[in-house]
């Protein structure tokens, strides 16, 4: 095993919440079917080319999504789920890499609870931010990296 | 919503306005002065300066008086990568939603969809 250059590792948590005007089970089967998940989870546009897909929602199920940016970049997001309810909550971990690099490693949970408008979801996430962005030498660019990655995200 | 006063929270409160996002991103390439992100943001001072007050108050920004002229930079403590990416990661949620909701609603007027899954 290599040392550890830097083993620093950043932690976060965040929620996010917003009402629907549907059903638990339709928002539900928008989390669990690939299909359904294409139509609003990934934006379009810059967003890298899809090269990888895989999706098996249930406890011990996993869900792969592997992008390509334009610089030839890969992103990789690697999940699995470890509680699956029925049009009410799904608990799933999952890593992000860039390239060969890990990125974060995070938990996230959803919850679906009906509204009267009806549903209310709530997302949350609990991530460690690990080191991935350093090795290739410096800081100050993964700084402004994240920054335009940040503004660009922000900005419609 | 709860945990207003989370530095995270206050950031993406005054990141949520399109002219404070574009005084950060400005900021992003480096210092400048306030008549200086003024200009191309077809801005007034003071309009500058009370977006200033409120990315000063939510750390992201600090300014510096030399001589006559305010400088303003980022706040890199505070907005530093791992800040951007979770403000980013919840971002990213919140545009999510936005296509979720544009979906859903879809569905409703498609009449429903698969509602019996039984």
């Amino acid at each position: 095993m290599k040392p550890a250059i830097d083993a620093a590792a950043v932690r976060g948590a965040f929620t996010v919440e917003r009402t629907f005007k549907a059903t638990p089970a339709q928002a539900f089967k928008a989390f669990t079917d690939e299909r359904a998940k294409s139509r609003w989870f990934a934006g379009g546009g810059d967003d890298p080319k899809l090269v990888e897909r895989e999706m098996d929602v249930r406890p011990g199920g996993r869900e792969v999504a592997v992008g390509e940016w334009k610089s030839g970049k890969t992103s990789r997001f690697d999940a699995f789920y470890f509680d699956v309810v029925p049009d009410r909550r799904l608990v799933y971990a999952y890593e992000m890499h860039l390239d060969a690099r890990k990125i974060s490693v995070s938990l996230a949970c959803v919850e679906i609870e009906p509204h009267p408008i009806g549903v209310r979801l709530k997302v949350s996430e609990q991530a460690v931010f690990l080191d991935g962005y350093d090795d290739a030498g410096s800081r100050e660019h993964g700084t402004n990296y994240l920054m335009d990655k940040l503004v660009a995200s922000l900005t419609d | 919503m709860l945990n207003q006063s989370t530095p995270l929270d206050r950031a993406f409160q005054a990141l949520a306005d399109p002219s404070r996002r574009a005084i950060v991103e400005r900021l992003t390439r480096g210092p400048a002065s306030v008549s200086e992100l003024a200009k191309p943001l077809a801005m007034t001072f003071p309009a500058v300066m009370q977006h200033l007050a409120v990315l000063e108050g939510a750390a992201l920004v600090a300014s510096q008086k030399i001589g006559r002229v305010r400088i303003c930079r980022l706040e890199a403590s505070t907005l530093d990568r791992a800040e951007a990416w979770l403000n980013a990661r919840r971002a990213e949620w919140e545009r999510r939603f936005d296509r979720l909701g544009r979906y859903l609603e879809e569905l409703q007027k498609e009449g429903g969809d698969d509602e019996a899954r039984n």
